[in-house]
């Protein structure tokens, strides 16, 4: 009579989630300082965002025995990251507990044409977007959350700034369309019909929508939720600037109070260095993680 | 009559909009001063530990804490309930405590274990109640004044003592006003 893995489920963790900030980490003592300083979910990481970027070559899943170690030393979820279209890594991902499935463009894509059906699996999928067809795409083959693609690994909030302001200007627009224009938009924006109905009905998407890709400051986490993110992703923006503690906590009451300018500017003294940034015209179109995906 | 909400993080809004369907009004709570405006409190589900961490940094653990003891009602569902825990089974995270009960967190397992199932909880009537349990604690035990209103299996899932109410389960999910029309009926 216990049912596990419906929809509901799935999409009921990601709404315990709202309101919070996801961490990248990469060894069990991220993880704790991560938590400490009041993550609502870590997401476990071989290498952040930013070192990928660097390295080059192929990103994969990580290894199992990073993710176990940290999924053993805090209580609070864990996702980890799985290659577009690579579902043996999410059958891995599955099989070791984790909470929750980032079918990820920051790793290398394993299929260019298509996505892991996340509808064949018991543990729940987030997938980026960077607008509305794109969003209900990955909703349609069974994600039940949904974030902003941005542009991973850049400190740069400005692809992220672009994705919510798209997709909410999509929405908004689908809301004062008459109903027989529905199924020309949807062809349009090759999106699923009856997740945009449901779209235009609700005025916001059927699943939780975070920010990732670039928020580096308490002040870019409050401006994706003033901008009607639910919550936040930071990938490389804590554990690349010089005082991760700080830094992460301040995201956190960032995210909380991120209507109320007074707080934003108390939380925001005194934090060292952020992440060194990226300007994202001087990333070459073949290194843009965003266009990774469809 | 206005409830609040604990805004903080987690599922804040779902309990407002299912406050609002039971026709009461609902203030969003995130600063000390917010709170002489309200009858009522309901503790959202999210995270124990970041919610605790709030609490504490943005002064609201103790007043909250206070107003309990002078008696304000309080609803906590799942990170709620672990927050309204007078003991919880292994950790020292911050929390109210105010309910004579221990908790046991993430006591169902990981989130592939999450459930939802139909419940039988007599002070709502005879339908069941189709309750769901993500990454769910449950009530190891209850001492002096605490009811056990519902068990599933032999887990105690939801409970009352006198005006603080908790449940391990989300009713603000489903559409089921039940569970927080007991609240207002029963608890205020």
């Amino acid at each position: 009579m216990a049912e596990k893995g419906t929809w509901t489920v799935k999409k009921g963790l990601a709404e315990m989630l709202k309101g919070g900030v996801i961490m990248d980490v990469t060894t069990p003592e991220q993880a704790k300082i991560a938590e400490e300083a009041g993550a609502c979910a870590v997401m476990a990481l071989e290498r952040v965002p930013a070192d990928i970027r660097a390295a080059g070559g192929v990103a994969r899943m990580a290894d199992p025995t990073i993710i176990l170690r940290i999924m053993d030393v805090v209580t609070i979820p864990v996702m980890a990251k799985a290659r577009i279209g690579h579902f043996v890594e999410a059958q891995i991902l599955e099989s070791l507990g984790v909470d929750y499935i980032d079918e990820s463009e920051v790793l290398t894509p394993a299929d260019e044409s298509f996505h892991i059906d996340k509808n064949a699996f018991k543990v729940p999928y987030v997938c980026g977007a960077r607008n509305l067809g794109e969003a209900l795409r990955r909703i349609g083959e069974g994600a039940a959350m949904i974030r902003t693609k941005g542009e991973p690994g850049t400190g740069n909030v400005v692809e992220a700034v672009r994705h919510i302001r798209m997709v909410m200007g999509e929405i908004r627009k689908m809301q004062n369309l008459p109903k027989e224009e529905l199924m020309a938009a949807a062809k349009d924006l090759g999106a699923p019909y009856d997740l945009l109905v449901q779209v235009a009905e609700l005025g916001c998407l059927p699943v939780v929508n975070f920010a990732a890709g670039g928020i580096a400051t308490p002040a870019d986490a409050a401006l994706m939720m003033q901008l009607g993110c639910d919550g936040i992703f930071v990938g490389s923006g804590i554990f690349k600037s010089n005082n991760p503690a700080a830094r992460a906590k301040a995201i956190v009451a960032a995210t909380t109070h991120y209507n109320d300018p007074q707080i934003l500017a108390e939380v925001s003294k005194d934090l060292g260095e952020a992440m060194p940034g990226l300007e994202i015209a001087n990333i070459a179109p073949a290194e843009r993680m965003q266009d990774r995906g469809w | 009559m206005r409830v609040g909400v604990l805004a903080l993080q987690g599922a804040f809004m779902e309990h407002q909009k299912v406050l609002a369907a039971c026709g009461v009004e609902t203030e969003q709570i995130r600063k000390p001063e917010q709170l002489a405006k309200i009858s009522a409190l309901v503790i959202p589900g999210g995270e124990s530990t970041t919610m605790g961490k709030l609490l504490n940094e943005f002064n609201l653990l103790e007043p909250i804490k206070k107003l309990g003891e002078q008696g304000l009602p309080i609803f906590g569902t799942c990170a709620g309930m672990i927050l309204m825990a007078k003991k919880i089974a292994g950790s020292t995270q911050p929390r109210l405590g105010l309910m004579d009960i221990t908790v046991e967190r993430n006591a169902f397992g990981r989130q592939v274990d999450s459930f939802e199932a139909d419940l039988d909880i007599p002070v709502l009537g005879a339908e069941p109640f189709r309750a769901v349990f993500i990454r769910a604690p449950y009530i190891l035990s209850v001492e002096n004044s605490v009811e056990a209103l519902t068990s599933f299996g032999e887990k105690i899932i939801f409970a009352r003592q006198g005006r603080f109410l908790a449940a391990a389960f989300h009713p603000e999910l489903t559409g089921d006003l039940r569970v927080h029309r007991y609240f207002l009926e029963n608890c205020i």
